[in-house]
């Protein structure tokens, strides 16, 4: 990085964008510091002399004529171990640090580095002197938490010959390992930097084969999201994103779980941060905390600073990914985001486009998006790592034609439609199963058919089919009533009923259903198809819709959301009580036939 | 020593534009002195050069670009706190209103306040009981909580909110909520109606208030609200008290700071609202909620009126981006004569689930709370249905729930101004209405739930 410290001197003050004269050699996206309280601030635009800045903190109290330097290096995030189970604010400085210095208030000037300087780690060596290592080729280990093994890696473009590796305790800053590369040396230490608005390379992108396993139902049965794919979960308030963002974060099978909360409230965050600890992961029955990161910017927090805390935390999701990690970030709410750059936009009196958002949000909210994917990773292994990118979007009125939802509807592959009729309904997750789609079927069908079942496939096929026939069908039965509709038609209406209350309805403040894996979820789908097949031969034999209705199995189907993933086997037990059901129904009617034959 | 310009260079709406400025500061607090000694105040909304841009909040009307004489002081807008706040009634700036002597202040504050670091949040869990079944029953109010009232013009929010002042208080506890009241642009008449509510309860005792009438000075309204919070702030984190803050109507102070944002001619967002209204909006909601380590805690009902009863107007939509909830008023309830006119369906509390069941209601809080949401959406389908085919059209099930969402209305949401409901009465009451369901349909709940709290269990259904 160049070395020029350039310094320049405030001209304007419009709160959070600060423009200065003096900068004609400062670079475009450089880190500044403002005035002598050294507030954070970035370049966002040159014109000849004059740098416009927007600033990370309260602006408050800055006036013409306060000094303003250039750190000559672009916003960046410190790499290393310590990053898990953090909570940063958006341009990763951590709350609880903040607190320890300044109290419940969150004050300005602070400087905190994001890893801590005084932590020591035990670092193991796996590569060895002599080695010949490329970027991101692994040096060692160094075990940062119960769930996460974090790999020190090579930083990206520094290759070389090991001249001198050892394990033992270190800080992050102390030199672990030295490279030799032809006359030049690299010390290379546990921590790496990396510019927030740079990806991170990789050697290759691959198509995504697996899904991320939720256990939400409605999502992985029907509107699956592979790893290392990208979602968009729009919805008006009180829809219930915040939740089914919480949901994703607490049980997706992801490695590391990155949460953005991106100028939402300062509660939900609390939640996570007191929650999380409790929780328990359902595959290694240790805190989720553990695999953890949070980065918060609550809304009332400085407005740049949000825009950049999703780079911020797109930039150590990567991170984890070149360690050949699945990675899970979710970011809440990009809106708030939009509504960043909206805000800069309007202060730099550009010129808007649609609703006052800049021209180039739908090109940002691309680049964005497009950092998620599942990659081949650098450093010689061939390590496979996958990043999936999961984000709210909070539409005024829930009107989807907001440039927000658009924008990122052309880049993300799965859409989770949130209703809030659903939601007023306490259909929860209130996401509507007509309008939302996941791209991601064809790539993943394959693992359906080896890991979860080769009738998988057509029973969610079956499952969409009858939901779509529902839909006509109530349009019908509004005008002329249920009872005009045949015993055939009726028995649809029920399977989808069915099909919403017992299986895409879901709890997540109840135990047991507050996830439930794809075992589970085949034999629940199973049961609510089978029986509808059943049923269907047996009104064809002359039994009724109502006789069919009152089953006592139906009262299994609607409480088998509470059983227990170990007790599965329960769900034979009931499709056993079905068919015995209903056979028993088809042979009276059968046989009261053949007596009046 | 403070400098003194008279360089005023332009004056449009509530801004004014001073020349030959230097050393000013953003946010700065400014004051403006008129020939007739009259002081009013402003502060710095830009700073170009030598330029300063001011934003009046008593208005520019008698300023003239000669003799006004302008002040830099160096600071921000602050607001004098002591205990003897409490018992006393402000105006939107501060100033005593009730012809009582000023405050000797033991601490000043500036009253933009600072963001809550997150991680020094305690989450809201504790529930409170207002007596008001729509609300404890299905949308809880939390202590710590930001939850809305969304209100329509002539729909009787105030005696709602007086209602839930009087009778908050937290399970087996006889503390009272300390009030802090926040008038901006409301009417006398409406104000009046708070503050004789208050006297009446001897409520005033623990209370403050900050009156900006419809008839004061529009610009004023932006400051109130951090009148309020200030002191509110004052009230729970330094003397440590619990303190419920009422703002009434959000909607009118949106509207001064749209008014600000066309004087300043920016690029406007949503129905000519600035593109920084949320952010806005959310230094005032966030400034509720419970700090690690304090005693006390900041609850806020804020009221906001939807224009033309639309909640997806701007004002009402963001709000409820920032608000853990809201609570809907609804004017066919209203015009059926039920109040309180709480339309449950759209109405939430996010923080419910946090704040009831095992230890803090009943263990069976949540899962009744759903049934009876779902009930109820179900029952108004089956009116709506009703319309069209006629009641008698109605299976036997939909009549069910179509007779349910009637009870539910009369009994349940309607009560009286004065009556105020334990939780336990308000849990008895909704498994009594289920007693109309057949229990097939009963999927939100538990059989041994069932079995344990319907005092009925052979319903009409069956």
């Amino acid at each position: 990085m160049a070395e020029t410290r350039v310094q320049g001197t405030i001209r304007k003050v419009s709160g959070p964008l600060v423009v200065a004269d003096g900068m004609r050699a400062a670079r475009m996206f450089d880190v500044v510091l403002v005035s002598e309280k050294n507030l954070i601030g970035e370049i966002i635009e040159i014109k000849g002399d004059l740098a416009s800045i927007q600033v990370y903190e309260d602006t408050g109290g800055l006036g013409p004529g306060e000094p303003v330097v250039s750190t000559g290096e672009p916003l960046s995030v410190e790499l290393g171990p310590g990053i898990i189970e953090s909570i940063y604010d958006g341009i990763q400085r951590p709350l609880d640090k903040i607190e320890k210095i300044a109290g419940a208030l969150i004050t300005r000037g602070i400087s905190v580095p994001g890893l801590d300087r005084e932590k020591k780690w035990e670092f193991v060596a796996t590569a060895k002197v002599g080695d010949e290592v490329v970027g991101g080729g692994i040096l060692g280990t160094v075990r940062e938490s119960t769930l996460v093994e974090h790999k020190i890696m090579v930083p990206p473009g520094i290759n070389g010959k090991i001249a001198k590796i050892v394990s033992g305790t270190f800080t992050v800053e102390e030199t672990v390992a030295v490279l030799e590369e032809g006359d030049k040396t690299h010390s290379l230490t546990l921590m790496q930097r990396w510019p927030v608005r740079l990806p991170r390379p990789y050697k290759e992108r691959l198509t995504p084969v697996e899904p991320l396993v939720t256990g939400q139902r409605v999502i992985d049965a029907f509107f699956p999201i592979a790893k290392g794919g990208t979602a968009c979960v729009p919805g008006p308030f009180g829809a219930g994103k915040t939740v089914i963002q919480h949901q994703l974060a607490k049980w997706a099978d992801a490695e590391i779980v990155v949460f953005v909360g991106c100028g939402e409230r300062g509660n939900e965050m609390t939640d996570v941060l007191l929650e999380f600890p409790e929780l328990k992961d359902p595959r290694s029955g240790e805190p989720l905390m553990k695999r953890t990161v949070l980065v918060a910017n609550t809304s009332n927090m400085p407005v740049a600073a949000r825009e950049a805390s999703i780079y911020t935390g797109m930039t150590i999701a990567e991170y984890f990914r070149d360690m050949g990690y699945s990675v899970a970030l979710m970011a809440d709410s990009t809106s708030r985001w939009a509504e960043a750059l909206r805000e800069m936009s309007g202060r730099l009196e550009e010129m808007p486009g649609e609703e006052g958002y800049p021209a180039y949000l739908p090109a940002r909210a691309a680049q964005f998006y497009e950092r998620a994917g599942r990659v081949r990773c650098i450093g010689g292994d061939d390590r496979i790592g996958a990043l999936s990118a999961i984000g709210a979007v909070s539409p005024p009125g829930g009107d989807l034609s907001d440039p927000v939802v658009q924008a990122s509807l052309k880049v993300v592959k799965v859409f989770w439609s949130l209703e809030d009729w659903l939601a007023y309904e306490r259909h929860f997750p209130a996401i509507n199963w007509l309008t939302s789609y996941s791209l991601y079927h064809e790539m993943l069908s394959e693992y359906f058919r080896t890991e979860v079942s080769e009738e998988w496939e057509g029973l969610r096929q079956e499952s969409m089919r009858i939901l779509q026939k529902e839909a006509e069908l109530k349009e019908i039965a509004r005008l002329v009533g249920t009872d005009a509709l045949s015993d055939r038609d009726r028995l649809i209406l029920a399977t989808a009923k069915s099909l919403r209350e017992d299986f895409l309805h879901q709890n997540a403040f109840d135990a047991v259903d507050t996830y439930t894996s794809f075992p589970k979820q085949f034999k629940m789908l199973g049961n609510i198809i089978g029986f509808d097949r059943l049923s269907r031969d047996a009104v064809e034999q002359g039994v009724t819709a109502e006789e069919l209705f009152a089953l006592p199995t139906q009262e299994d189907i609607v409480r088998s959301r509470y059983i227990p993933e170990a007790e599965i086997e329960e769900f034979d037990a009931i499709w056993g009580r079905i068919e015995q059901q209903i056979r028993e129904l088809v042979e009276k009617r059968v046989g009261s036939e053949e007596v009046v034959a | 020593m403070v400098k003194e310009y008279r360089t005023v260079q332009d004056v449009a709406g509530p801004l004014l534009l001073v020349g030959g400025v230097s050393g000013v500061k953003y946010e700065e607090l400014v004051e403006v002195e008129l020939p007739g000694g009259d002081v009013r105040r402003g502060k710095v909304l830009e700073v170009n050069k030598d330029t300063a841009l001011v934003q009046l909040f008593e208005g520019a009307t008698g300023v003239s670009v000669d003799s006004a004489r302008v002040r830099f002081l160096g600071k921000g807008l602050e607001l004098g706190l002591s205990r003897d706040m409490l018992g006393r009634v402000f105006d939107g700036l501060g100033g005593p209103k009730d012809g009582g002597p000023a405050i000797i202040p033991e601490v000043k504050r500036d009253v933009a306040g600072a963001p809550i670091n997150p991680w020094a949040r305690n989450y809201p869990n504790e529930f409170i009981q207002t007596g008001i079944s729509a609300i404890d029953g299905l949308n809880t109010l939390v202590r710590g909580q930001k939850l809305p009232i969304f209100s329509g013009f002539g729909l009787p929010h105030a005696e709602l909110v007086a209602q839930i002042a009087r009778q908050a208080k937290v399970q087996g506890t006889e503390e009272e909520f300390a009030v802090v009241f926040a008038a901006m642009g409301i009417t006398f008449e409406e104000a009046e109606y708070f503050i004789a509510d208050f006297r009446r309860t001897g409520a005033i005792d623990r209370a403050v208030l900050f009156v900006n009438l419809a008839s004061d000075p529009a610009i004023e309204r932006i400051a109130t609200p951090r009148m309020a919070l200030t002191a509110a702030e004052y009230l729970a984190f330094d003397l440590e008290m619990h303190v419920l803050v009422i703002l009434t109507d959000l909607t009118n102070y949106c509207e001064a700071l749209r008014e600000i944002s066309a004087a300043r001619k920016e690029v406007p967002g949503r129905r000519g609202y600035p593109g920084y209204l949320y952010t806005d909006l959310s230094t005032i909601y966030e400034r509720a909620g419970r700090i690690k380590g304090k005693k006390g805690s900041i609850t806020q009902i804020p009221v906001v009126s939807m224009p033309d009863d639309d909640k997806t107007h701007p004002i009402p939509d963001l709000t409820g981006y920032i608000t853990e909830g809201q609570i809907i008023l609804e004017r066919g309830l209203h015009r059926k004569g039920i109040y309180p006119p709480i339309n449950v369906l759209p109405s939430l509390s996010r923080l419910r689930d946090k704040g009831i069941g095992e230890g803090k209601t009943r263990e069976d809080h949540a899962n009744l709370a759903n049934q009876l949401f779902a009930a109820y959406a179900r029952g108004k389908e089956a009116q709506e249905l009703a319309v069209i085919l006629g009641e008698g059209a109605l299976s036997p099930e939909d009549k069910a729930f179509f007779k349910f969402a009637e009870v539910f209305e009369s009994r349940y949401v309607r009560q009286g101004q004065d009556e105020n409901r334990s939780i336990d009465e308000t849990l008895a009451l909704g498994w009594e209405l289920l007693e109309i369901l057949p229990k097939s349909e009963l999927k939100r709940v538990k059989p041994e739930q069932i079995d344990r709290y319907m005092k009925n269990t052979v319903t009409a259904g069956e």
